[in-house]
């Protein structure tokens, strides 16, 4: 690790767990890993309980792979599926409480940057389709229209999934689901679009059927929110436990909906987010 | 920022020259934060709240508070000041009433997650029918959420509750919430003489290494913390895990007993303690009995009066005691439920003994002579 204090006091080696032992000789941390060197270090995320062909866990593994600097990046989750696997990830992680983690985060970074006024912390919210776009929709617009510097990961499996799978604002129109037994009645929720019009100065949609994008998009959300603004990402991971498909059918069926032109990748960046990532570019090539 | 000279907590609060100031209870809100080297404070607007925090942030556009925003709900508010605390800093904000019963959910994961916010509690009526008048009520939901909670009689209490309020919830053997309750209206809105501190000097900042728990800022060993989430386990770990965390945060409420003694002199204050009847209450029903007990002993009648300063910690064995030697307990409130009847009732050895009454609420104010009325009653 990259800093002293994650260091193994001399003769504690032996009784710290292996995994520990593993992020501290191989960890991540401050080596500019992406997603291409995952099988060569140690990842942040540890064994996780999720299902078998989950689409949230194949998205939270190439979301942290991808963060730029994970040795000053703090996670703040919400309840549901995602809230199962961040006590096994070795970075600073909040569960508060359902919805409310826009605002948490907001607080949060605030009060970060009074405590390491020279140094960066970057504030990553990761949360389900149902804490982002229904139950705390409100903080999390509110968090964009205030201009907070964090960045907004929706995993969007279109449903309430941890619960049993119930209809959420992002599940499709027609979807039959718990709670909504004919069928929901309403289109599926276009967050991109608002969220661009509330003020984020960079937004995504894609999903891990697409590594190399998904990798691009969290990077360059991350750099945009320390200095430009908020950022949002939403990261289409379907559910085979309560679509009822099967496991290996999870990056297939992603594909087969960007064929039939029913999901599709999307980036809007701000001018002023472009050249702020131009500058960096710049200063990199000098 | 301003200059201000950090001096020790003991030295601002019983050392310090103090000047005579004539002021509302929002106003005492803010000479209390002005010296509370307070990080960051969020708003938001509620009767009779508002106008606290609208000083407050005053305080941060001249320097005196380092961050300020004003939030988009209670819910929202309370969690962003958990947030702020997470992240190591000294936290500050204040709401009432329906805004209380709004942001509800938060306040238990504040003492869960150890985070020594101190929030300030202008207490209000709540809906429905629609009010905006002082009643106390929200006080008897917060009594086990994990919270310390100070009730202030006067603008002065307020003052120095405040304050004293971020040095035992720092404590690193408490470092739990604060809730520093004062009647809305009755004191936000009128004013008394105060005597406090120059506003040249400030309490220490907060210091996150004394923290039980580690802040979440990355600066300590992130390493994952369990191998399954208890939220998964359907077995003893699972329940003594999070039984044991609850025990946990109920010992650090009782740790902050010797603190609160030390700074507020006792959890509660007698006059006349070897009395007949004894008036036990809270907040301003406080004045009010000391008016009622002053006509009561000018007609003869043997009543003392005790003022609970701290509702949790409860301090019962000193009210159990007191009891013991009286005929009567009069516990006048500003409430329809009778919280604090109930709370008394529950410790000493004869409830009853207890008359709850009277209870005033909606907004009514609780004359003396409801109170005398209620003395004559048991003195026959």
């Amino acid at each position: 690790m990259n800093k002293p204090i994650f260091q193994i006091s001399p003769g504690f080696e032996e009784i710290m767990p292996p995994e520990y032992r593993e992020l501290v000789a191989n960890g991540p941390y401050g080596k500019g890993f992406g997603v291409s060197d995952l099988g060569s270090y140690k990842e942040l995320i540890e064994e996780h309980p999720l299902c078998a062909g989950c689409g949230l866990a194949l998205s939270i593994r190439l979301a942290l792979a991808s963060l730029p600097n994970p040795g000053d990046t703090v996670i703040v989750g919400s309840t549901g599926c995602s809230s199962l696997v961040f006590p096994q990830v070795a970075l600073h992680n909040i569960h508060s409480l359902f919805g409310n983690q826009n605002a948490v985060a907001s607080g949060l970074k605030r009060a970060l940057k009074l405590r390491f006024p020279d140094k960066v912390k970057d504030v990553v919210v990761i949360a389900g389709d149902g804490a982002t776009a229904d139950i705390g929709l409100d903080m999390v617009m509110q968090s964009w229209f205030r201009r907070e510097n964090i960045t907004t990961i929706m995993l969007d499996n279109e449903a309430y999934a941890n619960t049993g799978g119930q209809e959420s604002g992002m599940s499709r129109q027609g979807a039959v689901l718990n709670m909504a037994p004919t069928g929901k009645k309403f289109p599926k929720a276009t967050l991109p679009e608002v969220a661009q019009a509330a003020g984020c100065a960079y937004v995504a949609a894609t999903s891990p059927a697409h590594p190399r994008m998904l990798e691009k998009a969290v990077r360059k959300a991350v750099l945009i929110a320390r200095e430009v603004g908020p950022t949002y990402i939403q990261l289409f991971s379907p559910c085979p436990t309560n679509y009822k498909f099967k496991p290996q059918e999870t990056i297939p069926l992603i594909k087969q909906r960007e064929k039939e032109g029913i999901f599709r990748n999307q980036e809007y960046i701000s001018d002023e987010a472009q050249r702020f990532l131009d500058s960096l570019e710049e200063a990199r090539k000098k | 920022m301003i200059e201000q000279k950090v001096v020790n907590p003991e030295f601002l609060f019983f050392t310090a020259e103090k000047k005579k100031l004539f002021m509302t209870g929002s106003e005492a809100v803010r000479e209390a934060i002005r010296k509370a080297n307070v990080d960051v404070a969020i708003s938001y607007p509620i009767t009779p709240q508002s106008e606290s925090m609208h000083l407050v942030g005053d305080l941060f556009a001249e320097g005196y508070v380092k961050e300020y925003f004003r939030g988009e709900n209670e819910f929202a508010v309370m969690s962003s000041v958990a947030g702020a605390a997470m992240a190591g800093v000294r936290v500050f904000t204040a709401t009432g009433g329906p805004g209380t019963l709004r942001a509800f959910e938060v306040f238990p994961t504040w003492a869960g997650a150890r985070l020594p916010i101190v929030c300030a509690f202008m207490t209000r009526g709540v809906n429905s029918p629609l009010t905006i008048q002082p009643d106390t009520i929200e006080m008897a939901y917060l009594l086990e959420t994990g919270i310390l909670m100070l009730h202030a009689e006067t603008a002065q209490d307020l003052h120095d509750m405040i304050l004293k309020a971020f040095i035992v919830a720092e404590k690193t053997d408490v470092h739990v919430p604060v809730g520093v309750f004062a009647d809305g209206f009755f004191v936000t809105h009128t004013k008394e003489a105060l005597e406090i501190p120059e506003p040249d000097i400030k309490l220490p900042s907060y210091d996150p290494n004394n923290s039980p728990v580690p802040p979440m800022d990355m600066e300590s060993v992130p390493v994952r913390q369990m191998r399954d989430p208890f939220v998964m386990k359907s077995n003893f770990i699972s329940y003594a895990a999070h039984a044991s965390w609850q025990q946990e945060v109920d010992a650090a409420r009782e740790r902050s007993r010797k603190y609160l003694e030390k700074y507020l002199g006792g959890l509660l204050e007698t006059e006349n303690e070897d009395a007949d009847v004894l008036l036990v209450t809270s907040g301003t029903a406080v004045c009010q009995s000391r008016e009622a007990m002053a006509a009561a002993r000018a007609q003869g009648l043997s009543v003392g009066l005790v003022k609970l300063k701290c509702i949790r910690p409860f301090p019962a064995q000193e009210i159990k005691a007191l009891a013991a030697k009286a005929k009567a307990i009069i516990v006048p409130e500003f409430n329809r439920v009778g919280w604090l009847a109930k709370e008394i009732k529950s410790v000493i050895d004869e409830p009853g003994k207890v008359i709850g009454a009277p209870r005033v609420y909606g907004g009514m104010t609780m004359p003396p002579e409801l109170i005398l009325d209620e003395i004559r009653r048991v003195s026959r």
